[in-house]
Parts: structure tokens; sequence; C-alpha cells
């Protein structure tokens, strides 16, 4: 099929407008003026410095600790969300349970944040590293439990009655052919929970006290300064980190429709 | 009936980190500010239990709200959060549109990586996307750098703190919400319906219009609520892009919060959003339960 010329028109600067502005940031991270426009030659010194800035390597440990932490708790909470919800079609609180289980996929960021900070206050927790890693926990469950959901809705159940036909306790027989079946998913939901938690600057703002800075909240206190080639510089780290996580999802969900 | 850990341990969790703080949030909204750590003079207190928050709820502190309506403040920043989120979504519907038929148009074997180039910016940081626009548009930014160099201007053009910016913000980080719903309904059509309107004398334009668009209109209503609910509740975005003067409710609620420590105040303006939002997504709902039942 030929495409006519409008239509490559339109893809052309469709994806012109997403890319430019990033390229953007990526090229001007090499960038050896301090300026935005002046172009002053190849260099790499930003790079350099990120390594030299204290406060944003800590910065970033403290977020990729969060987001380890709060992936794998999502994660399994999330996975099993899913699965309550795809197995068990009816029980006390059903509907209670879908509607908390997805809202939060739709609620504003400033809202998830403002309540679970009323939370930790209700309960007198010291703001940290933990309530943070919750809050994430929170919010990225619902996404794993979205990707996990769908992934159940195609499963056909016969596979896991079959085992059971044959004898397997119902453990072994999730354990056994329904775990293998839906891993990709749980990895994919995983990968997602992780890049949206790395990401978060709302959330995270609400609920950190004193000590937990995340990478994304020390970023903003300098974009609010202006543009410098030391944040460019940043983001391309992070881009590219994100970009190549992106690849190992799209990779295990491909290599799993394949197979 | 056994009691199963699946559903029990989730059950828990969501009640604990999303119901409750619901229930505090909404318990906030009628209480009053005070100049203490937290800043605010409870309600309801949790001990006293339901006769006696009965009595209260008598006496509620509506104060909150009524400060609402008498403050433009709140409700020019609700109006102008709602018009900017609109203007927001219909640019990026301008974009997507021509987008996602063009992938849908695509050969095949090509769509799906067209697709993935769609969505793969999504998942870089939504700041570091924002933070690229202050870039382009500043007045001594990229775009008017070129412009000027070109000599097509002679000052710059104000494309950065202000409204234009923030739509332009908008458009950039909510385009792939729009492009895949409705590349998901394109996709399903039949284009023989397209080319039979073709053969029977209706131009390219009018083919398009009146066959090919109206089929999609179900994609097009789930990608405007896709874009408009959360462009609605946007801080980053206004904050990075717009003038400090702009009002968006997202951001009147976080200088409420963290400038004023106006806690109860923020909190109430959380309600307000929350009850504005429920709006398109019980729409949303609606539909999805009719293609169900359809």
């Amino acid at each position: 099929m030929r495409m006519s010329r409008f239509n490559i028109v339109s893809l052309v600067f469709g994806i012109a407008f997403l890319y430019l502005p990033i390229l953007i940031v990526m090229i001007y991270s090499f960038n050896a003026s301090k300026l935005v426009t002046v172009w002053g030659g190849f260099s790499t010194q930003w790079y350099r410095g990120l390594l030299a800035n204290k406060p944003l390597m800590d910065a970033a440990f403290v977020s990729l600790r969060v987001a380890l932490a709060s992936a794998l708790g999502a994660t399994i909470i999330g996975t099993m969300a899913a699965l309550a919800l795809r197995r068990h079609r009816r029980f006390v609180g059903r509907g209670l349970f879908a509607f908390m289980l997805f809202v939060p996929l739709v609620l504003p960021e400033i809202m998830t944040g403002l309540s679970l900070l009323l939370l930790f206050v209700a309960l007198d927790w010291d703001r940290g590293f933990w309530t943070i890693t919750l809050a994430h926990m929170a919010f990225t469950t619902s996404f794993v439990a979205f990707i996990v959901d769908a992934r159940l809705a195609d499963l056909d159940p016969s596979y896991e009655e079959a085992a059971r036909d044959l004898g397997a306790s119902p453990l072994s027989a999730f354990m056994r052919v329904t775990l293998p079946m839906i891993l990709p998913a749980i990895a994919a939901g995983c990968l997602l929970a992780f890049t949206l938690s790395l990401d978060d600057l709302v959330i995270a703002s609400f609920t950190s006290g004193p000590g937990a800075t995340t990478l994304p909240m020390r970023l903003y206190g300098q974009m609010r300064l202006g543009v410098t080639p030391e944040i460019n510089a940043a983001s391309t780290v992070l881009i590219v980190s994100v970009t190549l996580i992106v690849i190992v999802v799209a990779w295990l969900t491909r290599r799993h429709r394949q197979a | 009936m056994k009691i199963r850990p699946v559903i029990l341990i989730p059950f828990l969790w969501l009640a604990l980190f999303f119901l409750v703080p619901l229930t505090i949030v909404v318990r906030l909204a009628f209480s009053e500010s005070a100049q203490a750590r937290p800043p605010y003079r409870p309600a309801f207190a949790w001990a006293e239990g339901w006769p006696v928050w009965l009595e209260k709820a008598k006496s509620l502190s509506l104060g909150n709200f009524e400060a609402m309506l008498e403050e433009t403040l709140y409700i020019d920043a609700l109006l102008s959060s709602a018009g900017l989120a609109a203007t927001g979504t219909a640019l990026v519907l301008l974009i997507a549109y021509p987008l996602a038929y063009a992938i849908a148009r695509a050969p095949r074997d090509r769509r799906v990586l067209l697709l993935t180039l769609v969505v793969v910016p999504f998942w870089t940081s939504f700041l570091i996307r924002i933070y690229a626009w202050i870039a382009l548009l500043k007045p001594e930014g990229l775009i008017n750098y070129a412009l000027k160099s070109f000599g097509l201007i002679d000052a710059p053009l104000p494309l950065f703190g202000n409204h234009l910016a923030i739509v332009i913000g908008i458009a950039y980080s909510y385009l792939p919400f729009m492009v895949l719903p409705l590349y998901a309904t394109l996709e399903k059509l039949d284009w023989s319906l397209e080319e039979a309107a073709r053969d029977l004398g209706a131009t390219r334009l009018r083919a398009f219009w009146r066959v090919t668009f109206p089929q999609t209109l179900r994609g097009l209503i789930v990608g405007i609520l896709l874009v408009f609910v959360p462009a609605l509740g946007e801080f980053i975005i206004p904050d990075l892009l717009g003038g400090s003067d702009t009002l968006m409710i997202g951001k009147v609620m976080w200088s409420e919060f963290f400038g004023n420590r106006d806690w109860p105040m923020a909190a109430a303006l959380a309600m307000l959003l929350l009850c504005l939002l429920a709006i398109p997504l019980v729409i949303l709902r609606m539909l999805e339960d009719r293609r169900e039942t359809a």
C-alpha cells in the first residue's frame, strides 16, 4: 500500500514533534558553552561534573533505592490483586476492590500525594525514605495490576485445570503452569512500576521528609532556576537508561508473543 | 467462606493506602486551619465514634467551601484549568488524529514500529520532557533564536511563561494518550467503506468526514478523556512553563499546601477537583458499559 503525501507529512511532523525537544536536550548536554543557544564545541565536562555533584548523586541513589523497593512491593501486591480479581468472580466487596484498584490510574498525582501525606501524618510516621517508598508502592500497584490483569484475561484457564486434573496441587499448578505464562506481564509491570517511581516528582515531594530527596525533586529544584548543561547531562543519562529499560520490556513481551 | 490471602492482602493494602487517605482528605476539607503541627484542627477525631460525628456533622466547618466561593481566586483557577486543559486537548487532537490515521494506513509491518516510536517518549521522564520545552520557548531560547537569525522577527515572540506555553506542554506530554485509542479504532476500520464512498463520487475529504470519521468517535472520546482528565490536575506543566501568575487548580493546591500551609484549603480544593474529574470518568464508564452490552 502506498502512503499518501498527507499521511507522510503527518507522520514526519508528529514524530519530529515528539523527538526534537528531547534530542535538543541530549545534544546540548555535550555543549562546551553554558549558554542555551550558543554552540561552544563538543565537551563531556558536564558529565564529569555530574559525578562530582554530591547532592545530585545522593538523590539519584535515593531514587534508585526507592524505585527498586517500591517496584518489588508493587509487583507482589499488584499481581495478587489481579489474580484475586480474575480468579474470584464473587467475593464480598469485589466492586469496591476493583474501584480501589483502578481509580488510582486516573487520579491526579497531586491528589494521591496529598492524601498519602495526610495518612502518614495521621499515623504519626516519620517522613523519609520509607514513606516515599510506600507512597510509590501505593500508586504503582494499580499499574502492575492493570498489566497483569490484561494478560490473565487472554489466558486460557484450561491449562491450569488440566494440571489439576493430572493431580497437581493448586499451588503447584499455579507455580508450574500459570506463573510461567504470566511472568512476562509481571516483569513488564515491575519495570513500569520502577520507571514510574524513578520519574515521580509530585508524590515524592508530598511524602518525603528531611534527608530523603529524590532525583526528580533535586532536578526540579534546579530546573526552576533555568536551563543548565548539567541538567541536560543528568536528563540524558535518565533518558538513555529508561529507553534501555523500555527496550528490554518490549523484547520480553515480544519474545513471549512469538513463543 | 474461606478467607483467601490472595484477596485479603491486596484488599487491606488498598483500603489502607487508598480508601483511608481519601477519607482523611474529606475529613480535612471540613476542618479549620490552625497554627500548629500538623497545621489544622480536625473536624472529627477518630476516637469519638459515630454518634459524636453525627452531632458534629450538623455544625460542620464549611468555611473552606465558603471561602472558595467568595475568593474568586479558586473559581478563576478552576475555570482557567478547564479552559487550558480543553485547549491543550484540542491541540493534541489536531496533531494526534492525522498521526494515528497515517500509522493505521502505513504498511502492516511498519505499524508496530511507528506506534512504538510514538510511545517511547512517554516513558522518558515527564519532568525532562517539560524541561526540554523551556530551552525551546524562552525569549532567549532556540525557537526565538532561530526565527531571529532567519530575520523573521525583530523582537522575541512571547512563547514562554504564558498560556500558550502551557497548552504546548499539555499537547506534548499527553500526545500518546490520544494516539493510542484513536489508532485502536482506526486499525479495525474496514477501509473498503471509504473506497466505496470515493467510487460513488465523494471527494477524499468528504469520504473521510462522512464515512471514516464517524466510525472513530468512540476512540476519539476515550482519547479526549485520557488527555483532559490528567491535564486538569496538572502541576508540573503550569509551574515550569506557565508564568508566575498562571492559575491552574493543581498549582493553587500546591501553593496552598506548601506555601500557605493551609492544609484544609488544599484538601477542600482536592475534593472539588475530584468531583470535577468524576464527571468525565462516569461518562467513560457509561460508554464502556454500552459497548459491553452492544
